[in-house]
This record gives structure tokens, C-alpha cells and sequence, in this order.
């Protein structure tokens, strides 16, 4: 298996609209790509039917080595998902936290305690492993709630905008994680609404209207369109009419 | 700082705290009249417990603030009347269509809709063929036009915006600002927050903001002076073995990748620009960095901000 996600001409409609219209994209393994566009481009749709959670209307995607509709429980043991929105429980513990989703990943109990202890001393929470999470900062919730995501190790982590409204050293942090998440082995699959987080990946796609308008590394996008940041080619695709205008 | 008896905003030692949490600790800045006033800093820096304050539904435990004039614990009727507040997060009826709403906000503040048109009229009309849909039902950006139009429609005269653009995509947050400037040029006095730097160079002031205390106020433009050492940037390939051989030099002070770049800063005060060019160069080169280029920049409001939070960065307190 070379590709970790391999989608083919993937649609789905919600009635008469056409949420994700026929994309292809191919990730390799151990890959950081970025998945980009506008609010409403279509971008959680797609990321809901990679991991299993909508059906497509056509077309085919495979995670992991598996097939998201016919194979939908093999997928969903090889991937770990991070939604935009904080996804531990508040008033759990980390050790907690970990114990929970350790469990619900099927992990061992003697695996749960092994890898909770190292993930908690990594991310240098040992001195607040046993208390409530809703006491962290919110940048020390998201390494939490990433390294929870990576705890059963899995082939493919999707990130929903992980970073949003982290102060700008525990962002950088945080893309520390990923870089050494791939480095393991591990695909990471990310959306970002911050143009330079985009130029960290390795690979990006940009999002408009339900097709992929434009993929490739950074550096080749922003020679095809002969500008000098990803900010400024994601203006050009998201709204060609008014391009300069701003 | 000179705080004029006609600023719209002036706070003065403000302090909050929630059970041990301290959520604002003596803060100090005042708004001056007609300027786009931006609170930038991450979340949990204490933004949304400031509005709050100013918006009269908190009460300092000490300091004082006054907004229009008026003192926010003693007049917080008079204070209600005149300032337009839109919140975080989405607080508009789901199930009442998009007129409704709109209507009910005007009718709490005794005008209609018709009579703040006018002010409105911009942002509305572009939701206005939507007006009787639910308001549950708009996207997102559409929810954010109807939700600034239920907060201007009664004409306030300050308009507090609580991250009107996070979650939001990088074009539409520049649309969203663009707003912000016609709004403001027709004579309004807004304050904003925002967890986006890029954000702050859309503001006439900002206050950077974390952990309940303000690190700096000043125009956009200068605060990245307060970066405290020369900064460089710098491009090598690959990227990655780039940053660690740079954090691996003994005199670097600071490493942080920023886009496509890294900006690198010396701990050497005395050393002069091109000397460090020159030693960061040949040390990136032993270590196999072949292909890389290094130039001295300007430091922006996101440099600013790492080095004013300090080597702690959201660490439990």
C-alpha cells in the first residue's frame, strides 16, 4: 500500500446541492497534506465521508488501505479524527481522557497505562494528569486532544482545524507534533484557515465550490500562479472576480 | 497615556477574577472616538470577560471602566441604550426567521427597522432576499451579517465585536474588515477582537492580549518594534533539518517558522548584522543546509507578540 487516501471522482449531494462535486485526491503515506478552502467549499463534507460518518453519492474513496463504504470499520480502527471544536471531556482528567478513549480503541490496559504515562510526560502534563481538563489552557487541550487522536496509533489523523484561536507559540507547537507524527509513519490529513500553516505541508489541495480547485506543493502552486504566499493564491481561487481587489 | 475625557472607552485597573482564575489583572487602555480599536491575542487571554465588562453584564472585582462617559456599574442602563454588542458566538433566535430577529432586536432597543435602515442597509440588503428564512438555517457567513445588523440596528455609537471572524476563511475575513472600514468611516467607534496577528494591521490600535493582561498597546505599525533583538529571515532546504540545525546554533535567541521562512533572532546584542549573516551561514552550510539564504527583516506584531508572552506559553498555572 502506497497511498493512504485515494478518492476518485467523490460526490455527494444534499438534495439539489452539490456539497462535494467529483473530486480525486491521492495522499501519500506519511504525507502532511493540507486541505484548504472557504467556509461552505466543502471541505468538512468531504473530511465526514473519509471517515466514515456520510456515505458518498458516487464515486470511491479508500483510507487507509480500505473502503470508507463497504469497509467502514476497518477504516475507522486506522484513524484518529481531531474536530475543530475541542473533543475530550471537560470534566475528566487527562489520565481519564486517555483511559476512556484507550478503551473505546480496544487498547489493552496495560497499553493504555504504558502509552498514557509517555504521552503525558512528552507533552509535559505529568504535573496536571489528574486534573479536570476544563482547568488547561486551551493550547494544552489541543496537544492533549491530538496525542488522544494518535493514541492507537493509527495510519491517518484528520485535523479539523486544530489551531484555531492558539496563542502563536503553541501553534508552532503543535505543528512540531504533526511534522514528528509523520515522521512515525503517520498521515496527517489537515485543515487551517491560516495561510502560513498552509505553507508547512508538504502537499495542499485548495477547495472551491465543491471541486478541488488547485493541488500541489506550496512552492508549485505559488510558481503556477506567479505569487509569492499561499494566502495569496487562496484570494485568487476563492473569489476569482474580485482578485486584487482587496 | 493620555486618556482624553471624551474617549468611549477608558478602563482603568480593571481586575476579574472567576474562583482562582484571574481573567483580567489590572488592565488599562482607553478607546478614542471614531477608531477601529483591536484586542489581539489568543483564546483564554481574557477578550471575551472585557467585553463583558463594557457591556455592563460583568462587574470588576476592581478598577474602573467607563464607556461613553458613563461608568459601567453604576449606568448600565444608559451604557445599554448606546453601545451595539455582537458576541462570539451565535446568540440570535435559530427558530425565528431572519426579519424577526431583526425586528426584535430593534424593537428591544424602541426603534424599527426601517427607522436604522440607513445604517444597516449595506450588510442587510445582502441577507435581505433571505429575510424569511430561519435564522438556524444561514451559513455562516450569513448568520455573521444578520447577527452585526441586529447590533447597529438601534445606531449605537460604539460597536463591540467579540472574534467576529474566527472559524471564518482567510477571503472572507478580509470582506469582513472591509466592512469594518466603511463602518468606521462613517464615524462609528468599533472595538474587535481577534486571535489572528494578520488581523491587527486592519486596526488603527491594538492592545496584544494574553493571559489577562495587556503585553502592548500602540498603532500597528510599531509594535513590532518591541521585538527586543535584530531579526532575521531565513530560507533553507530542507526545511525541516534547517530549523534544528538553526535551534542547535549556540547564539541563537530565538527560531520560529513563519510561512515559508524562519525568523531567527541572535542572543550576541553586540554583534553586528552581517557578522551574523555571515556565522549563520557557514554553521547552516557544515551541517549540510547547501541551499539557503538569510536576510535581516522587520519584526511584525506576531514576532512582537511570541517574545512580549514570554518562554511559557499557555503553561498551566
Amino acid at each position: 500500500m502506497t497511498l493512504a487516501i485515494e478518492v476518485k471522482d467523490l460526490t455527494r449531494r444534499f438534495g439539489d446541492f452539490t456539497a462535494v462535486d467529483a473530486i480525486s485526491v491521492d495522499v501519500q503515506v506519511g504525507e502532511v497534506f493540507g486541505f484548504l478552502g472557504a467556509n461552505g467549499a466543502g471541505k468538512t463534507t468531504a473530511i465526514k465521508v473519509l471517515i466514515g460518518l456520510l456515505a458518498p453519492t458516487s464515486g470511491s474513496a479508500r483510507v487507509a488501505g480500505f473502503d470508507v463504504v463497504t469497509q467502514s470499520e476497518e477504516v475507522r480502527k486506522r484513524i484518529g479524527y481531531m474536530s475543530q471544536r475541542f473533543s475530550l471531556y471537560d470534566d475528566l482528567t487527562p489520565r481519564e481522557n486517555i483511559t476512556l478513549y484507550g478503551g473505546i480503541y480496544g487498547l489493552s490496559d496495560l497499553d493504555i497505562r504504558a502509552r498514557g504515562t509517555a504521552m503525558l510526560s512528552e507533552l509535559g502534563l505529568m504535573q496536571v494528569a489528574d486534573k479536570l481538563v476544563s482547568t488547561l489552557p486551551l493550547g494544552w487541550k489541543q496537544k492533549l486532544s491530538f496525542s488522544v487522536a494518535m493514541l492507537h496509533r493509527p495510519a491517518v489523523v484528520f485535523l479539523d482545524e486544530p489551531t484555531g484561536g492558539v496563542d502563536p507559540v503553541t501553534r508552532r507547537q503543535f505543528w512540531e507534533m504533526i511534522y514528528a507524527a509523520a515522521a512515525r509513519g503517520t498521515t496527517v490529513f489537515v485543515t487551517t484557515h491560516y495561510m502560513d500553516e498552509a505553507e508547512y505541508c508538504d502537499r495542499l489541495s485548495i477547495m472551491v465550490d465543491g471541486r478541488i480547485a488547485a493541488i500541489g506543493t506550496p512552492a508549485a502552486l505559488k510558481a503556477e500562479f506567479g505569487v509569492s504566499s499561499i494566502d495569496e493564491v487562496f484570494v485568487r481561487l476563492a473569489r476569482p472576480t474580485t482578485a486584487g481587489a482587496g | 497615556m493620555v486618556t482624553q475625557a471624551s474617549s468611549p472607552v477608558v478602563i482603568e485597573g480593571v481586575r476579574k477574577t472567576f474562583g482562582s482564575t484571574v481573567a483580567l489583572d489590572d488592565v488599562t487602555f482607553d478607546v478614542r472616538a471614531g477608531e477601529l480599536f483591536g484586542l489581539v491575542g489568543p483564546d483564554g487571554g481574557g477578550k471575551t470577560t472585557l467585553f463583558r465588562i463594557l457591556t455592563t453584564l460583568l462587574v470588576p472585582d476592581a478598577g474602573t471602566a467607563t464607556v461613553l462617559g458613563r461608568d459601567v456599574v453604576r449606568d448600565l442602563w444608559e451604557i445599554r441604550k448606546r453601545v451595539g454588542y455582537m458576541p462570539g458566538r451565535f446568540s440570535l433566535y435559530p427558530d425565528l426567521s431572519v426579519e424577526e430577529n431583526l425586528r426584535f432586536f430593534a424593537s428591544v432597543f424602541g426603534t424599527t427597522i426601517e427607522k436604522g435602515y440607513d445604517i444597516i442597509a449595506p450588510i442587510y440588503a445582502q441577507i435581505e432576499p433571505f429575510k424569511h428564512r430561519r435564522a438556524g438555517q444561514l451559513s455562516g457567513g450569513m448568520k455573521q451579517k444578520l447577527a452585526l445588523s441586529c447590533a447597529l440596528v438601534h445606531r449605537p455609537e460604539l460597536l463591540l465585536l467579540d472574534e467576529p471572524t474566527t472559524g471564518v476563511d482567510a477571503v472572507s475575513r478580509r470582506e469582513f474588515w472591509d466592512l469594518l472600514h466603511d463602518l468606521q468611516s462613517s464615524g462609528l467607534t468599533i472595538v474587535v477582537s481577534t486571535p489572528y496577528m494578520d488581523e491587527a494591521d486592519r486596526c488603527h490600535r491594538v492592545a496584544l492580549v494574553q493571559k489577562g493582561r495587556v503585553l502592548a498597546i500602540d498603532v500597528p505599525g510599531a509594535i513590532g518594534a518591541r521585538f527586543p533583538r535584530p531579526l532575521y529571515a531565513v530560507h533553507g532546504v530542507p526545511r525541516h533539518a534547517t530549523i534544528e540545525a538553526l535551534r542547535a546554533f549556540p547564539h541563537a535567541a530565538s527560531v520560529h517558522p513563519f510561512g515559508d521562512t524562519l525568523h531567527y533572532s541572535d542572543a550576541r546584542e553586540a554583534h553586528h548584522p552581517p557578522q551574523v549573516i555571515a556565522e549563520v551561514t557557514a554553521w547552516l552550510t557544515t551541517r549540510g543546509i547547501a541551499e539557503m539564504t538569510m536576510s535581516r527583516i522587520a519584526p511584525g506584531i506576531e514576532d512582537a507578540f511570541m517574545a512580549l508572552m514570554g518562554d511559557e506559553p499557555g503553561a498551566p498555572a
